[in-house]
């Protein structure tokens, strides 16, 4: 069954504390990623670089859902999956930078941040190469008869990808707990979702798994906060795995070497999806309920600077890695 | 010493390490109810339950998937190919998640897994299900790549693979399930990365594994009893780490070198072979260094053209008389 749901009608005071650490996520990610734009500009960062913004919601919503000990695996847009799963800031740039105080030791860069001991577990660049990875860590789960759960988050586009349908067949079949999050930003690369799909809602493809499924708001972060919560407890509870599909938008090219707009979507699209940027909803909600003011916006606003501004300071102090590292880590023992 | 199959030596194997660590696990396509298309899981499902030795769908990609995921988790995954025929549906698991997880996760994330199932050239099963495709896998840093020949070597180095922190692609004879030999019943391990000595000679070494060694011990007869040629037949068992000491070594002796293998020439382990000895004991060779392998086609499903092209211990003697200069 597919429902689509919203965020709540009226926030909670009682919840002041936590709708501002959901925004200080979300602003950390956007400033971080602005600023990862501009040292790839400069020519710090190198390789491909996909960056999340306009997506902010959907990673912290989700996350928000999760316990500490739960799996995460996430595609290579996923800088903002770390971040919010509490990898130091300074560990991700460094990452970017390729330096030896990178989450991966420099070895993985932007499309492969790790963070073993947090639980991320990649950072995966085969689009849905990962999808049966995060299946496979519910299997686990299962078979050692604890109460996880693996989540796994990933692009629209591969939903076309046959490791999508394996893995999802799988999970309903053996009754995995998992969450497969299907980040919908409409384009893959520069296809639109409309001409590579021929099913558009993408949260119906569950149907064929008889698996349940819902449809979030993936600019609102309550939202994908209250969907993933109602997966958590089904896969916690029930065992069963769960479809969401995140509706979200991102306002930056497929990577830093693509364009923002131009043959595959216009400027005005992009012009209206800002309007429902997901940071300035949740602020103008909490200014309206007055649950936030002017200056704890201010407060908060800088402290995010000074936490880039320092990550950024030590990607850049951070020494490369070793020589002798190339030959490590290729095999264990 | 009990006498047994190479199909029984593993799953002797399989159960000891199913019994020995709760982590391990067997996963395939028809691994339990159907006690295994080749037999080699019998009787696992009903001392293990259903959790550890787990029915799939087919769908190769997904299920290799899954196990790289559980051994990224803590668990030690046997993921059962039907055939390595199939595999090439899952080589994108094998190759890009698991064997740089370790690697691209700065050292984080080991993949203790193993992938295993039967490979090698079959008898008239035509192109698609009869080839051998080992220096596909061996061509990856991260992956060790194992293809025992005999019962006993069968038995050790799976346990060996099983027990790794490494994934391993463990390569069995298709044509090899049903050979005989003496394996004790005390436990016992084979280490991954040695080469044995299957037969001493000290006129010419033939480097061979899995099937190919059964071929390199009937040319060896063959040139002992009609050309008076002692033949040393060196049995990699493991292609990657190669086992460089135990072919210098014998080239030392014999000096004369003939791989014989059943993929193809292009790439193949030979040409790896032959390329690690040139530099290695370039100054202990008196003659350039032959391969045998399969044709460079396609198998064939005609059994008068699929003899032909695979390797033979008639091709492996015409190697020999060449690289010895005989002419008898």
């Amino acid at each position: 069954m597919t429902a689509t749901a919203g965020s709540p009608a009226a926030l909670d005071p009682g919840q002041r504390a936590w709708y501002h650490r959901l925004l200080r996520q979300m602003k950390l990610v956007r400033r971080f990623e602005e600023r990862a734009a501009e040292a790839y500009a400069q020519g710090r960062i190198g390789g491909f670089c996909h960056l999340y913004i306009g997506q902010e919601a959907v990673a912290t919503g989700a996350i928000a859902a999760l316990r500490d000990d739960d799996y995460l695996f996430a595609s290579y847009r996923e800088h903002a999956h770390a971040l919010v799963r509490g990898t130091p800031a300074r560990a991700v740039m460094a990452e970017l930078f390729g330096k030896a105080g990178g989450c991966s030791g420099g070895k993985g860069g932007s499309m492969h941040l790790f963070d073993a001991a947090r639980h991320f577990l990649g950072g995966h660049a085969i689009v849905g190469s990962h999808i049966p990875l995060a299946a496979g860590a519910a299997f686990a789960i299962k078979s050692r008869g604890t109460d996880q759960v693996a989540v796994c988050f990933f692009g629209e586009a591969a939903v076309n990808i046959g490791a999508f349908h394996e893995t999802l067949n799988m999970a309903a079949l053996w009754g995995l707990p998992t969450i497969f999050i299907c980040e919908n930003n409409r384009y893959g690369m520069g296809t639109a979702l409309e001409r590579a799909a021929a099913v558009y809602d993408i949260a119906h493809r569950a149907c064929s798994y008889d698996m349940a499924s819902e449809i979030a708001d993936g600019m609102d972060v309550l939202a994908m906060l209250d969907v993933t919560a109602r997966a958590v407890e089904r896969a916690r509870e029930e065992k069963l795995p769960t479809l969401v599909e995140a509706r979200t938008y991102r306002y930056m090219g497929h990577s830093m070497a693509d364009p923002i707009h131009g043959h595959y979507r216009t400027k005005e699209e992009l012009e209206e999806q800002k309007t429902h940027d997901p940071i300035e909803q949740l602020g103008r909600r909490l200014r309206d309920a007055e649950l936030i003011g002017p200056e704890e916006l201010d407060t908060m606003t800088r402290a995010v600077e000074d936490e880039v501004d320092d990550a950024v300071r030590f990607a850049d102090e951070s020494p490369d890695p070793d020589a002798a590292e190339l030959y490590t880590d290729v095999y264990r023992g | 010493m009990p006498t047994i199959t190479y199909r029984d030596a593993l799953n002797h194997a399989l159960r000891e390490e199913l019994r020995r660590d709760d982590t391990v696990f067997l996963m395939g396509e028809e691994v339990g109810v159907y006690q295994g298309a080749y037999k080699v899981s019998r009787g696992l499902l009903e001392e293990f339950g259903p959790m550890r030795v787990v029915d799939t769908p087919i769908a190769e990609l997904g299920f290799a998937g899954v196990g790289v995921g559980a051994a990224m988790v803590g668990m030690r995954p046997v993921i059962e190919f039907m055939t390595w025929n199939f595999a090439l549906l899952a080589i994108d698991q094998v190759v890009n998640s698991a064997a740089k997880m370790l690697y691209m996760s700065g050292g984080q994330i080991p993949v203790p897994i193993v992938f295993r199932g039967p490979g090698g050239a079959a008898l008239q099963l035509g192109a698609q299900h009869s080839q051998a495709l080992e220096s596909w896998f061996a061509h990856v840093p991260g992956l060790k790549v194992v293809a025992p020949a005999t019962p006993y070597d069968a038995k050790g180095l799976l346990k060996s693979a099983i027990r790794d922190d490494n994934p391993v692609v463990f390569l069995e004879g298709e044509m090899l399930y049903n050979a005989k030999g003496e394996v004790p019943d005390e436990e016992y391990v084979v280490p991954l990365g040695l080469a044995d000595v299957k037969r001493e000679g000290d006129h010419v070494t033939l480097v061979c594994h899995s099937k190919s060694v059964s071929v390199a011990l009937k040319a060896a007869d063959q040139l002992a009893e009609r050309h008076g040629l002692r033949a040393e037949v060196v049995d990699l068992r493991t292609l990657r780490p190669l086992d460089l000491n135990t072919l210098v070594a014998s080239l030392r002796k014999t000096n004369r070198c003939v791989v014989v293998e059943e993929g193809w020439p292009f790439c193949g382990v030979g040409a790896q072979v032959v390329d690690d000895l040139q530099r290695e004991a370039f100054d202990h060779l008196d003659a350039p260094i032959l391969r045998v392998t399969q044709a460079d086609v396609p198998m064939p499903y005609s059994k008068h053209l699929e003899r032909a092209a695979k390797p033979s211990p008639e091709q492996v003697i015409e190697a020999v008389k060449r690289v010895t200069y005989r002419e008898d």
